[in-house]
């Protein structure tokens, strides 16, 4: 028996609704009520009691058939909810684990820290809105929208101020793009550091943004484009973020937004309004916007000058490291879980650049020595997620799943070694190489770092 | 216009120049009715950005010495009394030499074994210092410093780091004269591909697809140790799918096959629909707690910034008197109780909720 769980290192499904929601609080009780039950198959009893058995036994057991077909549910024979029983709907209640969750000893302080996105749990290239990832600089604010202002001033002709009404009045444009923290993966420059892709790539999201293109504001205060270089954005939380944006970026395709996903943005990612930055990192993205000053010179705020600044080998620090570079990473299957069989699976996960369009992604199961195009999922749009896919037949040996992004541009997602080589260990921002997931013989997936 | 010019009179002219001016200045955008020109007091209120070349600093001076009493009553709590502390925040200053006010270049920057980056050993821009503090600190009520104090505040820093004297004063007059002194003033560069859109980049990887040039080789993996650091991660994936969570709450188990047992994984599935509702009568202190970033400062059972949960219970614990002093306490902040490290005030706590926060730690936080 051990002996073929160890080859075949599968779980196998137990029966999902066997349990009465009273017998989960005590698995010992558990077990004698069903095994009490005289359920007979030896595949169902072995689950339950925690063993693991091959495929083909648990396929062959099936005896008469799946109790879950033979037996109707309650759900089959009974009268479910009514509408609106939830008024703003929830996800199921077996989907609690796929939270938004910090890394203990990341931070000291809450209020200025990071949640994580469960990249692990999302399909397709948008992520919900209630597991967009957080960063807060000094806490955050459900703001009353009917007082919120955006001030627009500096080297414009008419300083202006905008009511939301205001803003909401204007022509909007929708459109869908990541936003990645430029410590996204910081943690793992050195060496392996944390579990899942949770940790290790969360703090990065996608969503469909509507709002005002700044350009617009920009031009209706009559912006001075012969003097006029950067802009500054600010917020107006307790932190009052401040961000230097490139005119040539503010002039493109930045966007004074206040939609997310259809609706408002939620009050943890800026409501009523942020900017959007696309394809710079997220700390340009400046929650609860006030003011955006245009001026003709960087102003080195806090967040570019002693934080967001990337510690080269020489001691030197680069400053205004905005752009996220290409990158991409496997998602399922990833760190910390266990396939079930050995047999098929479709490897998929995300990519995406700062500079543009993801052009192709390959994927390695071999730790890098040969690889295979993965399949593009659309859309494929500009500075957005792209989602990839892969057939994979696993034989039960040891593997070592990699995936490599190319953008638009020509430029091919480095590996952890070549990025050191360049930046040392220490420059903590803007960590985009290649990730390794090792998937054992007994089908455990872990972090590791292959070069 | 040009072809009336030369027969108007030049007092005209220069009426019609102000009056076409004036008009583009409030030429009506064209988005009519949508937004309004901002009036000199808003902008005030607002423009508060302090930029490298100073633009935006306002006239005023404080001396170390205010900005000492200032830093003592609302900025060591979290940043210790010498601006060395690294329980709340990395630390302000420390690791810069008389060597780096010279070359402007923080010499331990370049070492490997150094274990910490200060404030003081990275920024260059003496300017950065005072934006920020004047518009984000203290921590708990940024924007409520006076001038003076944040001129003092940024002068303290200076001296911890021996940039200005003891008795200096720093003022809008000689703060060009510091910046020549930063330890870290020419330690910043922008030469790199990551601003502009077109930038080069600098870490170059090809599309190899066959035979590729790699070790196959584990070079770094999850210690052990580290194996329930983050949770059980069993709790955070979904009961379904190609894959199972490994339930780390078990150690790890080489060679046994799957490690998390598919009765484990289908209690998780049950258990999430049986979560408990949470009590929704009265106050949550322990969120409140949360919410309010006490846990910042207190933990438990350890001793952090301020004194674990379980030494304050221990004390007041039978004290009829205590809720009442402790609720006050948590309101207007102090210090000598447990050590000279000041709690800060927390003004923006309701009467009901220090009593439930402050009746919940004599009962040990439970």
């Amino acid at each position: 028996m051990s002996q073929e769980v160890k080859k075949s290192g599968r779980l196998v499904r137990a029966p999902e609704n066997f349990l009465a929601k009273d017998d989960v609080k005590s698995p010992a009780l558990m077990r004698r009520k069903f095994l009490a039950a005289s359920v007979s198959t030896a595949a169902t009893s072995m689950a339950a009691l925690g063993l693991a058995a091959s495929s083909r036994t648990a396929h062959a057991a099936v005896g008469a058939g799946d109790p879950n077909i033979l037996n109707l549910p309650a759900h089959s024979t009974g009268l479910g909810m009514p509408v609106a029983a939830n008024a703003y709907g929830m996800p199921s209640q077996y989907e609690k684990g796929l939270q938004r969750r910090e890394s203990p000893g990341l931070t000291r302080v809450s209020a200025a820290s990071v949640a994580f996105t469960p990249l692990q749990g999302t399909f397709g290239i948008i992520t919900p809105s209630g597991l967009h990832f957080e960063r807060h600089h000094q806490g955050w604010w459900d703001i009353d929208p009917s007082k919120h202002r955006l001030m627009v001033m500096g080297m414009v002709k008419n300083p202006k101020v905008y009511t939301m009404d205001d803003i909401m009045r204007l022509p909007s444009v929708s459109r869908i793009h990541f936003i990645e923290c430029g410590a996204n993966t910081a943690m793992e420059w050195g060496n392996v550091a944390v579990p899942t892709v949770q940790y290790s790539h969360g703090m990065i999201s996608c969503s469909e943004f509507t709002g005002v293109p700044l350009s617009v504001l920009l031009d209706d205060c009559g912006i001075d484009r012969k003097q006029a270089r950067f802009v500054l954005a600010e917020g107006a939380d307790g932190s009052s973020m401040t961000r230097t944006i490139p005119l040539d970026r503010a002039l493109d395709d930045v966007i004074v937004a206040y939609g997310m996903n259809g609706e408002m943005l939620r009050p943890e990612n800026g409501y009523p309004l942020r900017l959007v930055v696309p394809g710079i990192q997220g700390v340009s993205w400046v929650k609860w916007l006030r003011r955006i000053e245009v001026g003709d010179q960087k102003w080195a705020t806090k967040d570019e000058a002693i934080h967001y600044v990337d510690l080269m080998p020489d001691g030197m620090h680069r400053q205004y490291t905005g752009i996220q570079e290409a990158k991409s990473v496997i998602t399922t299957p990833s760190g910390g879980q266990t396939l079930l069989d050995k047999g098929f699976y479709n490897i998929s996960g995300l990519a995406w650049s700062g500079r543009g369009k993801v052009k192709r992604v390959d994927v390695s199961v071999d730790g890098g020595r040969n690889w295979r195009q993965a399949r593009l999922e659309g859309p494929i749009l500009t500075k957005a997620f792209t989602r990839f896919n892969i057939d994979w037949v696993w034989d039960g040996s040891p593997a070592v799943l990699q995936s490599r992004v190319q953008d638009e541009t020509g430029y091919v997602q480095p590996k952890i070694n070549q990025l050191r080589a360049v930046r040392g260990t220490r420059s903590i921002y803007h960590q985009n190489a290649i990730q390794s997931w090792k998937v054992a013989e007994n089908g455990e997936v872990s972090n590791v770092q292959v070069y | 216009m040009s072809r009336f010019t030369k027969s108007l009179p030049l007092g005209l002219l220069v009426s019609a120049v102000l009056a076409t001016s004036a008009l583009a200045q409030t030429a009506p955008s064209k988005f009519s009715g949508v937004g309004r020109t901002a009036t000199p007091a808003e902008i005030k209120a607002w423009d508060i950005d302090v930029r490298p070349d100073f633009k935006g600093l306002p006239p005023g001076a404080g001396s170390v010495a205010k900005g000492q009493e200032v830093w003592e009553a609302k900025c060591a709590s979290c940043h210790g009394v010498f601006g060395e502390s690294t329980e709340v925040f990395t630390p302000i200053a420390g690791g810069t030499t008389k060597k780096d006010i010279e070359t402007g270049r923080v010499a331990n920057l370049a070492r490997l074994d150094f274990p910490q980056r200060t404030t003081l050993m990275k920024v260059a821009t003496v300017s950065t210092l005072w934006d920020y503090i004047n518009r984000a600190m203290p921590w708990t009520n940024p924007k409520t410093l006076t001038v003076e104090e944040v001129y003092g505040v940024v002068a303290y820093i200076l001296n911890l780091g021996e940039i200005v004297p003891e008795n200096f004063v720093l003022s809008d007059k000689n703060i060009a004269e510091v910046q020549k002194r930063m330890p870290n003033r020419n330690g910043m560069t922008d030469k790199h591909g990551m601003w502009d859109l077109k930038g080069k980049p600098d870490v170059v990887n090809t599309l190899c697809m066959k035979d590729c040039a790699t070790e196959l080789q584990i070079r770094s993996s999850l210690p052990v140790s580290a194996r329930d650091a983050h949770g059980n991660l069993m709790e955070q994936h979904r009961p379904i799918g190609p894959a199972r969570a490994i339930d780390t709450s078990k150690p790890a188990a080489p060679g046994q096959g799957a490690a998390a047992p598919a009765a484990a994984v289908v209690a998780q599935a049950a258990s999430a629909a049986a979560a408990p509702a949470k009590a929704s009568a009265g106050i949550d202190a322990a969120a409140l707690a949360k919410k309010a970033n006490c846990t910042t400062c207190h933990a438990p059972a350890a001793k952090m910034v301020g004194p674990s949960w379980a030494e304050i219970s221990k004390k007041y614990k039978g004290d009829a008197k205590a809720p009442a002093v402790l609720a006050k306490k948590i309101k207007a902040g102090g210090a000598g109780v447990w050590g000279p490290v000041p709690m800060p005030p927390h003004p923006n706590l309701k009467d009901n909720e220090l009593t439930a926060l402050a009746q919940w730690v004599i009962d040990g936080a439970k």
